[in-house]
C-alpha cells in the first residue's frame, strides 16, 4: 500500500474546505448550511490526520475525535436551531432569520 | 465605633422598608423616619461623646479590609463632616415628610433607593480611605439613577441616563486617578496605600500631579456641577421626584464640593493654587451663566435647578479662593443652599402634585388660593436671592469677602450675581404666586408647614448666628486652608 | 435707658412676627390694632428716648450678639444711638406711626389687610435697623430690608401684573446700586479690617489721605448704593413706576423714609467722603442734575401720584446736593421736613384718589376745594411747603439753608447753587400747577364719601409740622436758632459755614422771589390762561419736549433698549444651554456611529462567514506574505 503523499491530502481538504465555504456562502436552505458546515469541519479533520500520519504522531487522530465530537455536538444544536427557527419563522431560508441585524 | 453605623442603619432601614412594602406606605414612611431618626441621634452621641481631637477630628474608625492591597476601612469625623452629615439627615426625614402624599407606587422600593442614596452620602462624607471613598461614591450613585428613571416626570429615562453617564464618567477619571495616587505614592505611603493621612502630603510632582489632580477636580465638578460640566443637573432635577430632586440639590451636590474641600486641594496643594484661577473664573462662570439660564426658563423646576448652578458657583469660587473667610462662606453657602433649594422643589413639587404642571406660562395667582405655600416660596426665594438674614447671604458674602483677598476682580464680578439672583427669583414669585389666578388647588397641609418651617427656621438662624456653624467647621477648615497655602 | 435704642426695631418686628403667623385669625380689629400699636409704641419710646438724650446728649452703644466671628471679620448685631440716628428714628417712627394710623382706615376691606399691616411692620423695623445700626454690615441687612418691604409693598395688589412689574423693577434697579454698596463693604473691610462704622470712619481717616484711589473707589461704591435707593440719576427709574403701590405706601417708603436712605448713608459715612473729593464733588453734580430733570418730568405728568413721585426724586437731589457741598447737616434737615410735607401731599392726594374712584389724572379731577376742604387745607400747606414759600413753611428754611450753603461753596458750588434755584421755580410752578386744576375750577369728576378720624388727625398733624417744622433751624437775619446744626455738630465735626447775614438774607430774599415767581407762573398759565400752555404745546418742538420730559427724559427707553432687552434676548436665545448642545454634539456622534457600525450587523449568516472567510484569507495572506 503506498503511501498517499500529505502533500495530496492537504490539496483534498481545501478543496472540501473550499467547497464547503461555498456551500455556506450559496444556499439559502439552513440544513444545507449545516452540511456544507460538516464537509468545512470534515475537511479540518483530514488535514488533522494527514498531519499525523506525516509525523507518526497520535495527536492528529486525538484531534480528530475531537473534532468529530464537536461536530456531533454542533449538529445535535444546530438542527434543534433549526428546527425552533422553522416553527417560527415557517421557513429555512437564513436570509429570513436576520432579527439580529443592528 | 459608631462610625460604621452611621453608614449601615440608613442601609438596613432601606432594606427594611422595602420589606415590609406589602403592609402599605405609612409603614414604609414610619420605617423610613425611624431609621434616619436613630442615624441623626447616633450622629449626636458621636458628637457628645466627641474629645476635641487635634485637627479637629471627632472620631475615627480604622480596620485592615484587603491588607494586601492596603485598602482599609477608614472612617473619620471631623467639623466639616458633621455639620454636612446632620444637614443630610435632617434633609434626607424633611424629604420623606415632603413626599408623603406624592409617591403612590412601589413604596417600599422607593423608599430603599432614598434611603440608600443618603447611606451612601453619609458614607462619602466619612471616608478617608479614597477606595473605600469611592465605593460609598458609586453607592450613591446608583439608587439615585432609579428614583429619577422609576418615579420621575415625563422625560425620566434620558434625564436619568444623562445624570448616570455625566457622573459615571467623572467617577471613572477619579477611579484611574486614586488608582495611580495609591501606585505611584507607594514608596513613601507603605502599606495603608490609599488612606487619606497617609497620602497627603505625597503627590506627586510634575504633570503626572497634574492629570492626577485633575482627575479629582472633574469628578467632583461635574458633581458640583461647575459649567461646563453642569447641564446633567437641569435634566436631572427637572424630571426627578420631589425627594430626589432635593436630595440631589440638597445633598449630592454638596458632595462634589466635600471632595474638592477634603480630597483634591489637601491633596493636591501645589497644582491647586496654581489651578486656582481656572477654578475661580469657573466659579464666576457658574454664578452668572446659572442665573441667565434660570431667569430664561419657562419649567419652574427647571429654574430652580439652574439657580443650583449658580448658587454652587459662589460654592467653587470660595473652595479655591483659599482662606477661611471664604471656606467658612462655602460652608454656610452649602448648608443654607441644602435648605433654601431644597425647599424651593418641595414647593414646586407640592404645586406640581396639585396642578400636574410646572410650566410657568400656566401657573400664575397661586397666593389667592394657596398664601401658605406661597409664603413658604417666597421667603425661600429671597433665601435665594441672598437677603441678608437668611442663611444663603453670609455664605454668600463670606465668599465674596474670600475672594476679594484673594482676587478682586473674580469677586466683583462674581458680585453681580447679587442683582442676577434677584432677577431669576422674582421672576419665579411673580409667574407663579402673582399675577392674576389661573389655577387653584388646597393649600399646604399641616404637615406640609411644619416641614417649611423647619427650612425657614433654619435659614434665619444661618442668617442672624451662624457661628456654632463656624465653630464647628472651622478646625477642618484651618486644616484645608493650611495645606492648600502656597 | 440706651437699651431702649434696641428695643424700639424689636416692637414692629414683633408686631409683623405676630401678623405674619396669625394675622388671618386677629380679625380686622386686632390687625389694625397690633399694626398700628407695635409702631405707635415705638414711636413712644422714640420721643421718651428723645427726652432722654437731649437730656444727657452722649451717643450710646448697645450690642446685641456678634453676628459671626470669622478670622478678623466680626461684625456685631449692635445699635449705636446718637444725634443723626435719633432724628432719623423720630422721623420713622412719628411719620410711620400717623401713616399706619392713616392705613388703618384707607386700607379698611382690603383682603390683604394682614399682609398689609405685616408688611408695613417689617419695613419699619427694617427702617430702624438701617438708621440704628452701629455696624455697615447689619446697616446693610435693614437697606435690603426695607428693600424687600418697599417690593412687597408696590406689588401688593399682586393680581394685576403691571404692579408686579414695576416691584420688580424697583428691587431690580435698587439692587445694582446695593451691589455696588456690597462691593464697597468688600474693598472697606479688606482694607480697614473692621466694619464698625465709627471704628471704620477713624481708620479710613487715619491710614488714607484725602484723594487716595482706595478711599475713592470706596466713597464711590457706597455713592451707588446711595443713589440707587435714593433713587438719583442714573438709576431714578424705578420710583416713579413704584407709585403702582398703595398710597400710604408711597407716603411711607417712597416719600418720608427708604428713599431718604441713601442721604443717610452718605452723612453716616461722611468722613470717607471727605476724604474723596471728586466723589463728593460728583454726589453735587449729581444732586444737581437730578434735581433740574426730575423737576421737568414733575412738570409734565398728569397722574397726581407721578407728579409727586418725580418731586421726590427732584427734593432728595436737593439733599444729596447738600451732601456734595458738604452740608451734611442741612441735608438732614430737609430730609426732615421733607419727610413731613412729602407725607402729607401723599396722604392728601390718596384721599383725593380714593374719593374720585381711584381717578389718577388730574386733569378729569377738579373744584374739590369746597368738596373735600381738609383735603385741600393739608395739600395747600404741603404744596406751599414743598414750593418753599417764604417764612411760614417748614421747606423754606430747609431747602434756603442748602441753596446759601451751596452758594458759599465757591465757584463748583454756585454751579449748583444756579441748578437750585433753577428747580426753586420749577418745583412752585409744578406742584401748584396740581393746586390750581385739582382743586379749583369746575368740579370734574363729583367724589363720593367722607373722612374719619384715622385720617383726618394724620393730615392734621402733619400739616401743622409742615408748617412749624422748619423753626428748628432759621437763618441768622431771621431770628437765627441753629437749634438741628447744634444738635448734629458732634455727628458733623468741622468748622462753622463762614457767617455773612446780609449775603444770606440776600440769597433768601431772592431764592423766595424765585419761589413765588413759580407759584405765579402755575397761577397763570392754569387759573387765568388756562388756553396758554394749549397754545404753547401746540408747536411741535414744544409737545416733542412735553413727551421727552413726561417719559422720564427716556431713562427708561434707553436702558430698555440698551440693557434690558440685549440680556431678556439673550438669556431667552440660550435658554436650552448651548453648553449643553456640545453634549448633545457628542451624543449625536456616538449615536451617528453605532448606526455606521450596525449597518455591518445584516443578521444575514452567511454575510457573516463570507466576512469571516475574507478576513481569515486575508490574516493569513498577510502572516504567510509578511
Amino acid at each position: 500500500m503506498t503511501a498517499v503523499p500529505p502533500e495530496a491530502a492537504v490539496l483534498l481538504a481545501c478543496l472540501l474546505f473550499t467547497l464547503g465555504l461555498a456551500g455556506v456562502l450559496a444556499r439559502r436552505n439552513l440544513v444545507f448550511i449545516l452540511m456544507a458546515l460538516e464537509i468545512m469541519l470534515n475537511a479540518a479533520g483530514l488535514v488533522f490526520v494527514a498531519a499525523g500520519a506525516r509525523w507518526g504522531q497520535a495527536d492528529g487522530q486525538v484531534l480528530f475525535i475531537v473534532v468529530l465530537t464537536l461536530a456531533a455536538a454542533e449538529v445535535a444544536v444546530g438542527l434543534a436551531l433549526v428546527l425552533r427557527i422553522h416553527r417560527q419563522a415557517a421557513t429555512l431560508d437564513a436570509d429570513a432569520a436576520s432579527r439580529l441585524r443592528g | 465605633m459608631m462610625l460604621p453605623w452611621l453608614i449601615l442603619v440608613p442601609l438596613m432601614g432601606g432594606a427594611l422598608a422595602w420589606a415590609v412594602q406589602r403592609a402599605g406606605g405609612t409603614a414604609v414612611r414610619g420605617v423610613a423616619l425611624a431609621a434616619l431618626a436613630v442615624d441623626l441621634a447616633l450622629v449626636l452621641a458621636v458628637w457628645s461623646k466627641a474629645l476635641p481631637a487635634a485637627g479637629g477630628w471627632l472620631a475615627d474608625f480604622a480596620r485592615p479590609w484587603i491588607p494586601s492591597l492596603g485598602i482599609g476601612l477608614h472612617l473619620g469625623l471631623d467639623g466639616l463632616s458633621l455639620v454636612l452629615i446632620l444637614l443630610t439627615l435632617v434633609l434626607g426625614i424633611l424629604a420623606v415628610g415632603a413626599s408623603w402624599t406624592e409617591i403612590g407606587d412601589r413604596v417600599g422600593f422607593f423608599h430603599f433607593n432614598l434611603l440608600w442614596t443618603l447611606g451612601g452620602i453619609v458614607g462619602v462624607f466619612l471616608a478617608l480611605d479614597l477606595v473605600l471613598f469611592f465605593l460609598l461614591w458609586e453607592l450613591m450613585l446608583v439608587p439615585m439613577f432609579f428614583l429619577i428613571a422609576l418615579w420621575g416626570h415625563e422625560d425620566r429615562m434620558r434625564a436619568a441616563i444623562k445624570f448616570f453617564l455625566f457622573t459615571q464618567g467623572g467617577g471613572l477619571l477619579m477611579l484611574v486617578a486614586i488608582l495611580a495616587l495609591g501606585v505611584l505614592a507607594a514608596p513613601s505611603a507603605g502599606l495603608r496605600r490609599f488612606d487619606y493621612f497617609a497620602l497627603i502630603g505625597h503627590a506627586p510632582g510634575g504633570v503626572t500631579g497634574w492629570l492626577l489632580m485633575l482627575g479629582f477636580f472633574l469628578a467632583f465638578a461635574v458633581k458640583l456641577p461647575a459649567v461646563p460640566l453642569h447641564t446633567w443637573l437641569p435634566d436631572a432635577h427637572t424630571e426627578a421626584p420631589t425627594a430626589g430632586s432635593v436630595v440631589l440639590a440638597g445633598l449630592l451636590l454638596k458632595t462634589g464640593a466635600y471632595g474638592l474641600l477634603r480630597f483634591a486641594v489637601p491633596l493636591f496643594p501645589a497644582q491647586s493654587h496654581a489651578f486656582a484661577p481656572v477654578a475661580m473664573a469657573l466659579g464666576v462662570a457658574g454664578i452668572l451663566y446659572g442665573g441667565m439660564l434660570a431667569f430664561a426658563q419657562d419649567d419652574a423646576k427647571r429654574l430652580v435647578a439652574y439657580t443650583s448652578v449658580s448658587h454652587l458657583g459662589f460654592v467653587l469660587l470660595g473652595i479655591y479662593a483659599d482662606n477661611r473667610l471664604a471656606l467658612q462662606g462655602v460652608v454656610m453657602q452649602m448648608l443654607a443652599h441644602g435648605l433654601s433649594t431644597g425647599g424651593l422643589f418641595m414647593v414646586v413639587g407640592a404645586v406640581q402634585e396639585r396642578l400636574h404642571t410646572r410650566d410657568l406660562d400656566r401657573l400664575g395667582g397661586l397666593w389667592a388660593s394657596m398664601p401658605r405655600l406661597s409664603a413658604a416660596g417666597l421667603v425661600l426665594a429671597l433665601a435665594s436671592l441672598g437677603l441678608p438674614g437668611l442663611g444663603n447671604f453670609v455664605g454668600e458674602f463670606l465668599v465674596l469677602l474670600g475672594s476679594w483677598a484673594a482676587a478682586p476682580a473674580f469677586a466683583a464680578i462674581g458680585a453681580l450675581g447679587l442683582v442676577v439672583s434677584v432677577v431669576y427669583a422674582l421672576t419665579l414669585v411673580q409667574r407663579t404666586f402673582h399675577g392674576p389666578a389661573r389655577a387653584a388647588a388646597a393649600d399646604f397641609s399641616f404637615g406640609h408647614l411644619a416641614v417649611m418651617a423647619v427650612m425657614v427656621a433654619g435659614l434665619v438662624w444661618f442668617g442672624l448666628y451662624p457661628q456654632p456653624v463656624f465653630d464647628l467647621a472651622g478646625p477642618s477648615l484651618g486644616a484645608v486652608a493650611g495645606t492648600a497655602a502656597p | 435707658m440706651g437699651v431702649l435704642a434696641a428695643l424700639i426695631p424689636v416692637l414692629p418686628l414683633l408686631g409683623f412676627l405676630m401678623l405674619f403667623l396669625a394675622g388671618a385669625r386677629l380679625g380686622a380689629r386686632g390687625i389694625a390694632v397690633v399694626g398700628v400699636g407695635s409702631v405707635g409704641i415705638a414711636a413712644g419710646m422714640a420721643l421718651g428716648l428723645t427726652a432722654w438724650f437731649l437730656a444727657s446728649p452722649v451717643p450710646v452703644e448697645v450690642s446685641a450678639w456678634t453676628w459671626m466671628t470669622v478670622d478678623g471679620f466680626a461684625p456685631r448685631i449692635g445699635f449705636r444711638l446718637d444725634a443723626l440716628s435719633l432724628i432719623m428714628v423720630l422721623v420713622v417712627t412719628v411719620i410711620g406711626v400717623l401713616i399706619h394710623l392713616y392705613s388703618a382706615e384707607f386700607m379698611a376691606g382690603d383682603e390683604g389687610y394682614a399682609r398689609y399691616f405685616a408688611s408695613m411692620n417689617l419695613f419699619v423695623a427694617a427702617m430702624l435697623v438701617l438708621v440704628l445700626a452701629a455696624d455697615l454690615l447689619l446697616l446693610y441687612l435693614g437697606w435690603e430690608g426695607v428693600g424687600l418691604c418697599s417690593y412687597l409693598l408696590i406689588g401688593f395688589w399682586y393680581r394685576d401684573p403691571a404692579n408686579g412689574r414695576a416691584a420688580r423693577k424697583a428691587f431690580i434697579v435698587t439692587r445694582i446700586g446695593d451691589t455696588a454698596f456690597a462691593i464697597g463693604l468688600l474693598l472697606l473691610f479688606t482694607h480697614l479690617d473692621t466694619t464698625d462704622i465709627q471704628a471704620l470712619m477713624g481708620r479710613a481717616q487715619g491710614q488714607w489721605p484725602a484723594g487716595a484711589p482706595l478711599a475713592v473707589a470706596a466713597a464711590a461704591l457706597l455713592l451707588g448704593g446711595a443713589i440707587g435707593k435714593s433713587a438719583q440719576l442714573p438709576l431714578q427709574t424705578w420710583l416713579p413706576d413704584a407709585m403702582a403701590g398703595p398710597t400710604p405706601v408711597s407716603a411711607l417708603i417712597h416719600a418720608a423714609t427708604m428713599v431718604t436712605a441713601g442721604i443717610y448713608l452718605i452723612a453716616r459715612t461722611h468722613a470717607l467722603f471727605d476724604l474723596a473729593p471728586a466723589v463728593r464733588d460728583a454726589v453735587g453734580a449729581i444732586g444737581a442734575a437730578t434735581l433740574v430733570l426730575a423737576a421737568f418730568s414733575a412738570l409734565s405728568q398728569t397722574d397726581l401720584k407721578r407728579i409727586l413721585a418725580y418731586s421726590t426724586i427732584s427734593q432728595i437731589g436737593y439733599m444729596v446736593l447738600a451732601l456734595g457741598v458738604g452740608a451734611w447737616a442741612s441735608a438732614i434737615f430737609h430730609l426732615m421736613t421733607h419727610a413731613f410735607f412729602k407725607a402729607l401731599l401723599f396722604l392728601a392726594a390718596g384721599v383725593v384718589i380714593q374719593r374720585l374712584h381711584e381717578e389718577h389724572d388730574i386733569f378729569r379731577m377738579g373744584g374739590l376745594r369746597q368738596r373735600l376742604p381738609l383735603v385741600f387745607w393739608a395739600f395747600l400747606i404741603g404744596a406751599s411747603s414743598l414750593a418753599a414759600l417764604p417764612l411760614v413753611t417748614a421747606g423754606f428754611y430747609s431747602k434756603d439753608l442748602i441753596l446759601w450753603r451751596a452758594w458759599s461753596a465757591g465757584p463748583f458750588g454756585r454751579a449748583l447753587w444756579a441748578a437750585g434755584i433753577l428747580g426753586t421755580f420749577l418745583t412752585g410752578l409744578y406742584i401748584f400747577r396740581a393746586v390750581f386744576v385739582v382743586f379749583l375750577g369746575p368740579v370734574r369728576t363729583p367724589p363720593r364719601g367722607g373722612i374719619g378720624p384715622a385720617v383726618a388727625v394724620p393730615l392734621v398733624v402733619l400739616s401743622v409740622l409742615a408748617l412749624i417744622g422748619g423753626f428748628v433751624e432759621t437763618p441768622d437775619f431771621f431770628g437765627g436758632v441753629p437749634a438741628l446744626t447744634d444738635f448734629l455738630a458732634p455727628v458733623f465735626p468741622g468748622p462753622p459755614p463762614p457767617g455773612d447775614p446780609g449775603g444770606e438774607a440776600a440769597a433768601s430774599i431772592f431764592a423766595a422771589l424765585v419761589a413765588l415767581a413759580g407759584v405765579f407762573a402755575a397761577y397763570v398759565a392754569y387759573c387765568r390762561r388756562p388756553a396758554m400752555v394749549a397754545t404753547i404745546l401746540r408747536h411741535p418742538a414744544a409737545e416733542a419736549m412735553r413727551r421727552c420730559w413726561a417719559a422720564g427724559w427716556g431713562f427708561d427707553w434707553l436702558y430698555d433698549r440698551l440693557l434690558v432687552r440685549p440680556l431678556v434676548a439673550t438669556a431667552r436665545a440660550g435658554r436650552a444651554d448651548v453648553i449643553d448642545a456640545g453634549f448633545d454634539a457628542l451624543a449625536a456622534f456616538c449615536r451617528q456611529s453605532h448606526a455606521m457600525l450596525s449597518r455591518w450587523q445584516t443578521g444575514q449568516v452567511r454575510w457573516y462567514a463570507a466576512w469571516i472567510g475574507a478576513g481569515t484569507i486575508l490574516t493569513v495572506a498577510i502572516s504567510v506574505l509578511a
